[in-house]
């Protein structure tokens, strides 16, 4: 097994899956914004060339046997990860909607807060309408979101403005963390993990960041999703409210 | 013994063998057969002794007979339901990490072996 290089302790974890028109790009643009880290793309049994594309552009690439949803790719990244060494994670998506400019000023937020190897968890949340940069959303998907993240503030003591981001940072703790209890259920994983985090203890951080329309892969659901969605999410955290914590460990050391 | 009561014990004669028969051929675990078997015995007590099982309703104040049939069925057929959905819920789990295993193994495997 290949060390992590010394001079190297940051891991850029894409999730993947048919974008093989805006990995190439986003993989570039992470090397230049933060040429010290180490790009992992996890391609999740994409169907068009999504995993060479990485590769040509001088990323890591690990490949799912079969799709497992954003949750399974960044649990398969989380261990990755954990098992060799990083101290810290970034996950931006490969669809090009997060800036990789913007991962210096998380990775920063994250020195600050006792930097990567403080003992507790720490997630820092690169936040899509905190001010910066212009992003339309649909208004039903604008509500449902505002009402995760006024909830989510409140369970974790900070005010978040965007909890659906999948931009964001962690530390040494928290790679440990989510390498065991990353959610795999398919989209509710943002919100599940910062519950998760929370109720385990974790720091929250919001940093705000630009956001691009994306460059390519499918626009954002129609609105009647965003209900279901705010359906299913509201199951989720109820559940979450009665579920027994820490959540159990990863089935290895099963029942 | 009436011709309702042979019925019945013919029925849970042939579901008792069809059940030996998928063990014997190993297509049924044991710990799913045993279920299965448990509930045969019963059956073929109330198909050979008739009027037991109207005594057992009458004793749990049940006034028609066939409706206590009926409530057990279901209730028994909810807990076999149940118990399924956590062990697919399980399974699940399982294969899940198997294949995220699967995934990081096959990424040492071309560090180790270069192509």
């Amino acid at each position: 097994m290949r060390p992590a290089a010394a001079g190297a302790p940051v891991l850029v974890v894409m999730p993947a899956w048919n974008e093989e028109e805006s990995v190439a790009m986003v993989v570039k643009e992470a090397q230049a914004a933060v040429p010290e880290a180490d790009i992992l793309v996890v391609d999740d049994d994409s169907s068009d060339r999504t995993a060479a594309a990485a590769r040509e552009a001088g990323a890591d690439v690990i490949e799912n046997v079969f799709n497992l949803g954003v949750g399974g790719a960044m649990r398969v990244g989380f261990r990755y990860a954990a098992r060799r060494g990083y101290s810290a994670v970034v996950q931006v998506d490969a669809d090009g909607q997060h800036d990789p400019r913007d991962i210096p000023r998380l990775l920063e937020c994250l020195a600050e807060a006792g930097g990567p190897g403080a003992e507790e968890p720490h997630v820092v949340i690169g936040a899509r309408f905190a001010g910066v940069g212009r992003f339309p959303v649909p208004r039903a998907r604008r509500v449902a979101m505002r009402m995760l993240a006024s909830y989510l503030s409140r369970m974790t003591g900070t005010g978040l403005t965007d909890v659906t981001s999948g931009f964001r940072a962690y530390n040494r703790a928290a790679i440990e963390l989510f390498a065991r209890t990353y959610p795999a259920e398919y989209l509710s994983d943002t919100v599940e993990s910062l519950v998760i985090a929370s109720r385990s203890g974790a720091r929250v951080s919001q940093v705000p960041v630009s956001m691009r329309p994306r460059m390519a892969g499918t626009p954002s659901q129609p609105s009647w999703r965003a209900v279901g969605y705010l359906l299913r999410v509201s199951v989720m955290l109820l559940l979450e409210r009665i579920r027994r914590h820490p959540p159990p460990d990863q089935p290895e050391e099963d029942r | 013994m009436t011709r309702v009561h042979l019925t019945a014990l013919v029925a849970c004669v042939v579901t008792v063998s069809v059940i030996v028969e998928l063990l014997r051929r190993r297509h049924l675990r044991d710990k799913y057969a045993v279920v299965w078997l448990i509930v045969c015995v019963p059956t073929v007590v109330f198909a050979i002794t008739p009027g037991l099982f109207n005594r057992l309703a009458h004793s749990l104040g049940v006034i028609n007979p066939p409706d206590l049939l009926t409530v057990l069925a279901a209730l028994f057929l909810l807990i076999v339901c149940v118990y399924l959905s956590w062990e697919v819920g399980r399974l699940e789990d399982r294969t899940r990490l198997l294949a995220e295993e699967v995934a990081l193994l096959r990424r040492e495997l071309d560090d180790a072996v270069p192509s």
